[in-house]
């Protein structure tokens, strides 16, 4: 980083104003640094809290364990949660940086605020609603398209039968998901798409670059960080969500892929909520060695992602 | 912009010192004495304080009217009850964390012995005091079909997902007079570790245990059929549903359509009464501690087979003396003839029979 | 011929595509029986898209072509993401006007069975807890930021910072929630909910948030800003204060809203750690404290019976919370529209 390298500006007249100066900084720095070793403590907390409750649970023996053998009860949740945040990305990434383009690029300037707004309001819903919606509104509404989807291309595994009488599949709680982290992922891009500099899009145009080549030469690269950032923000929450998921899927503790059937893999974070309040002694701390479980599997998830598309300091003002 | 800020948080900590419920406080002025006392045997001194509940979610509805009454008469006194699930009540009664539990099952022999709860002076047990006694319903949605019977096998085989069509002749063999479409049966359970499932599984194990084969469980044991979130979670996909069946709480299926169980030629509808006549013929467990009235069900007397009985759990002896004249306070109202007229009226249990409530007053007024 | 207008669409084609392509996809899709709206929408908009895309390449050639197509998809995309949030923001007010009433934020549930009640109690303990939430979070989040930005460079401890912030943004809401209930019961007895352990929890879940976006806010302040500042003979600290952060202002207060907003909502962390109160409750350290949320879990999970003013009561909570973010973000946008320079845009 640049910046560091230039901690005194040369020049600095008077021996007083430099100690003070310094003072200042020394201060600023400690507070800032302090704050960073303030969230591993917390981290360290959490984990020591995590790992300390789970050990029980990983250590005991099967036979004693109240939902028997942990690795096997944990693989259906553990498939569900992956399978399920993998297929609400699937809908809501693609969707957020279309929104965003649009809001940031296309849309007149009173829908671009309206709507700007609305979109980040709806962050703001509770997941109870959603899993309210998801049930009475959604679930409704999907059953026809599964029956369609079924009785078409029912021959694609995913379609298998029997179709859910109820619509309550992994499908409607992706698109539960992805509507939730829809907002999140969309006011991030929307942010940095915002900030892009007006030169570079201007210099685009005016070489002769149409509106879309003039986003992927300009905007695209220059958002590409946020619009990681956005994304493993939505898929974090995407990945832990508890309640609409608990609410609006109907689980099993089963490992497929149909989208369309009453058995559906259930999410770590769901089944926690699921069994909690019921679960006591050893019970609990095998949930909580599921928790555990997502929380490895949402920091592999991230730090793969991370490597997938490494930072492009190039971009960054800072570096 | 300074000023502005400092305006706001002046307008923020007026608001925070003016912060009140219009409801609230307002009663604490009447005199205690003149309301009704229901249950405060222990003196002229007015209750004070605060109760704290866990557990089961069952009973959640009647707790929240008695809690009404009882505030109502005994305004300096708070009852919380929060319906997080009978495990979760149970486990938080153990652990000092609650001073009553609801809790759909009695605590086990086992887990019931002196020194196990925090909250309770060392050598103090537990007590199963049932006070709420509630039919499971079985709901169904087959458009066309308003009464439905059933006998405990083909329930038992519904929901363990051998019978899969509602025109199966042995559904078609007990209703004779309905016109049972040709259509899936989407048989949905409770997703939540719960005690109405436990309940409504102990039923199906014991009636009919040749084709129910798995152990009664607060968690579903089979891995087929549609599952939800809690009892308003099953009504809802049952309703909206397409060939749904489901089981939950009588008091909350709403206008659902319910099945008629029973053995051939004796279907009963879950009516408070039907359920009450089959806890009456249900003994209280053996080898149990005097006041200890775990009931054992029986699931093949008369009435409504499938009954859910939800247990409020205390001390036979509080740490804290206080804490206890409030506890049987409590206790003494819900198991009063007003407290189980309330739970009646509100949520639609079942009363206790007099017989039995009068062993839970005996019990009730052990406590130390 | 107008040169100018050759080789470009007539401004009408596009419209008159679309409708040709949907009657087509009606028609073709009722003759095979097939016909479910949903399908005749997205059928006949992929065929659009075909077709609209071929006609372009023909006349306009491939590059305009692609820009035509990629206008409609980003539009597309756009409609299909508003057609559930404006389903659910819509469902949310029309249910939750019914109880928008002066009893609602008056009255607390002390005593309430069926009709009447309020949630004054839930929306002082969301208020409170939020605010605890944010107190802790915001000062903490904000200055690591800082120093991952400005200080940490490519320190050992600042990529583990920046690490360890990855690893938090992993925390489920719930695990966050046991965290916080087994703390709390560790050091104040088994079973304790209190106000504040919910903001403690809520805190677990905000600080990544508020790391994240305030470290992406920063990074985007050019450089040529910092050194103008340090040329000028200005220390660090003071650069910071009074270039950086300003200059990114609105970005880190939108960082903030929006991560209140994801917090604000969150249900299963409270309902373990906040519990739930009839009452009111404003001391967060002592006795459980209603929140929104859970006031609405409750509300439509443990109805009364009848379930209907229970139901009213949980719209109207989720509606609340809503008013209660529209507050919060209008807020933040009047402070970052008074404090941030006015760039020339």
């Amino acid at each position: 980083m640049t910046a560091d390298t230039v901690t005194d500006p040369p020049g600095a007249p008077g021996a007083l104003r430099r100690t003070s100066r310094q003072i200042g900084d020394v201060v600023f720095k400690g507070f800032s640094t302090g704050s960073g070793i303030t969230i591993l403590v917390l981290l360290a907390a959490v984990a020591t809290f995590l790992v300390g409750m789970s050990i029980p649970a990983l250590t005991a023996d099967a036979a004693d364990l109240p939902f028997g053998d942990f690795w096997a009860y944990v693989a259906p949740y553990a498939f569900g949660t992956v399978w399920a945040a993998a297929l609400a990305m699937l809908f809501a990434v693609p969707l957020s940086v279309g929104i965003a383009l649009f809001l940031t690029h296309y849309a007149p300037k009173r829908v671009r605020q309206i709507f700007g707004y609305i979109i980040d309001l709806l962050a703001a819903v509770p997941s109870v609603v959603f899993g309210l919606w998801g049930i009475n509104v959604l679930a409704p509404l999907m059953r026809p398209l599964f029956v369609w989807l079924n009785q078409y291309l029912g021959w694609i595994p995913f379609f298998a039968g029997p179709v859910s009488g109820t619509g309550r599949t992994i499908l409607t709680a992706a698109v539960v998901l992805a509507v939730m982290v829809l907002p999140i992922i969309t006011a991030m891009c929307r942010e940095v798409f915002t900030q892009t500099p007006r030169l570079h899009e201007e210099a685009a145009l005016a070489l002769g670059a149409t509106r879309w080549e003039m986003i992927r030469q300009a905007v695209l690269p220059f958002g590409m960080p946020g619009i990681v950032s956005g994304c493993m923000l939505g898929l974090g929450r995407a990945l832990g969500e508890t309640m609409a998921v608990a609410m609006v899927l109907s689980p099993a503790a089963v490992i497929n892929v149909h989208l369309l059937t009453s058995s559906n893999p259930n999410t770590i974070a769901a089944n926690i909520a699921l069994a909690f309040p019921e679960a006591y002694q050893l019970g609990v701390n095998q949930l909580i060695a599921t928790g555990l479980v997502l929380f490895v599997i949402t920091l592999a998830v991230n730090m793969t992602a991370r490597w997938v598309v490494a930072r492009r300091k190039e971009f960054s003002g800072a570096n | 912009m300074k000023l502005r800020l400092t305006a706001a948080l002046g307008l923020g900590a007026a608001l925070m010192l003016t912060a009140c419920a219009a409801n609230e406080g307002q009663t604490a002025e009447t005199t205690p004495t003149s309301a009704v006392s229901d249950g405060a045997t222990t003196g002229a001194a007015p209750l004070k304080g605060t109760l704290n509940g866990m557990g089961a979610s069952s009973v959640s509805v009647a707790q929240e009217n008695w809690i009404a009454q009882f505030q109502t008469a005994n305004p300096d006194v708070t009852v919380l009850y929060s319906p997080d699930g009978s495990g979760a009540g149970r486990d938080a009664f153990m652990g000092g964390g609650a001073d009553f539990a609801g809790s759909d099952r009695a605590f086990t022999s086992e887990e019931n012995v002196a020194g196990a709860f925090k909250s309770c002076a060392p050598d103090s047990t537990a007590l199963d005091l049932p006070v709420y006694i509630s039919p499971i319903a079985v709901v169904f949605h087959v458009d066309g079909v308003e009464s439905l019977n059933l006998t405990p096998a083909v329930l038992a085989s519904i929901f363990k997902g051998d019978i899969t069509n509602w025109s199966d002749p042995l559904i078609t063999a007990l209703n004779p007079d309905a016109t049972l479409p040709d259509l899936a049966i989407t048989a949905v359970h409770r997703s939540d570790d719960s005690g109405t499932t436990d309940n409504f599984t102990t039923y199906l194990s014991n009636a009919a245990g040749e084709v129910w084969d798995a152990e009664p469980d607060g968690a579903w044991p089979y891995q087929k059929g549609e599952a939800a979130k809690g009892t308003s979670g099953v009504i809802s996909a049952v309703k909206d549903g397409v060939g749904t069946i489901g089981y939950a709480d009588a008091s909350q299926a709403g206008e659902a359509t319910k099945a008629s169980i029973g053995v051939e030629g004796a279907f009963e509808q879950p009516t408070a009464e039907a359920a009450a006549a089959a806890v009456e013929a249900s003994p209280i467990a053996e080898g149990r501690a005097e006041h200890d009235l775990a009931l054992e069900l029986d699931s093949k007397a008369s009435g409504y087979p499938i009954v859910l009985v939800s247990y409020a759990l205390a001390c036979t002896d509080y740490k804290d003396d206080a804490k206890a004249d409030l506890v049987k306070a409590y206790l003494n109202y819900i198991a009063s003839e007003e407290g189980q007229k309330v739970a009646a009226d509100g949520p639609g249990a079942a009363p206790l029979s007099e017989a039995l409530r009068g062993q839970v007053l005996a019990a009730i007024d052990s406590i130390q | 011929m107008n040169p100018l207008t050759a080789g470009r669409l007539p401004r009408f084609t596009e419209p008159a595509l679309l409708v040709v392509c949907l009657v087509v996809t009606t028609a073709a899709l009722s003759v095979l029986n097939a016909g479910n709206p949903g399908v005749i929408i997205i059928v006949g908009a992929l065929l659009f898209l075909l077709v609209s895309f071929a006609l372009a390449t023909s006349v306009e050639g491939v590059r305009h072509a692609k820009d035509r197509l990629a206008a409609h998809v980003v539009t597309g995309f756009f409609l299909i993401a508003l057609a559930p949030l404006v389903s659910l923001a819509w469902g949310t007010v029309s249910a939750g006007l019914a109880r928008m009433d002066v009893k609602f934020f008056t009255y607390s549930m002390r005593n309430v069975i069926g009709e009447g009640g309020g949630a004054v109690h839930a929306i002082w303990g969301t208020l409170i807890i939020t605010g605890m939430a944010t107190l802790i979070s915001v000062p903490i989040g904000l200055m690591t930021a800082i120093y991952l930005v400005e200080y940490g460079a490519r320190h050992r401890l600042a990529s583990a910072i920046r690490f360890f912030v990855d690893v938090m943004t992993g925390i489920p809401s719930i695990v966050a929630g046991l965290f916080a209930y087994t703390l709390f019961s560790l050091f104040f007895g088994p079973g304790t909910k209190v106000g504040i352990a919910g903001a403690v929890a809520l805190s677990v879940l905000m600080i990544p948030t508020v790391v994240r976006s305030t470290e992406e806010m920063l990074r985007l302040v050019p450089n040529e800003l910092r050194e103008a500042s340090y040329a000028l003979g200005v220390p660090k600290w003071r650069t910071i204060v009074k270039v950086v952060l300003p200059t990114s202002l609105a970005g880190i207060i939108t960082g903030v809203v929006l991560s209140i907003a994801r917090i604000i909502g969150e249900t299963a962390p409270l309902l373990v750690t906040a519990g739930m109160n009839q009452s009111l409750n404003t001391n967060p350290f002592d006795s459980p404290m209603a929140t929104l949320p859970v006031f609405v879990y409750y509300q439509y999970v443990t109805p009364g019976i009848p379930q209907d003013p229970y139901h009213a009561r949980a719209w109207a909570g989720a509606l609340t919370l809503i008013l209660i973010v529209m507050l919060l973000n209008l807020v933040g946008r009047l402070i970052s529209w008074k404090f941030a320079p006015k760039p020339g845009r």
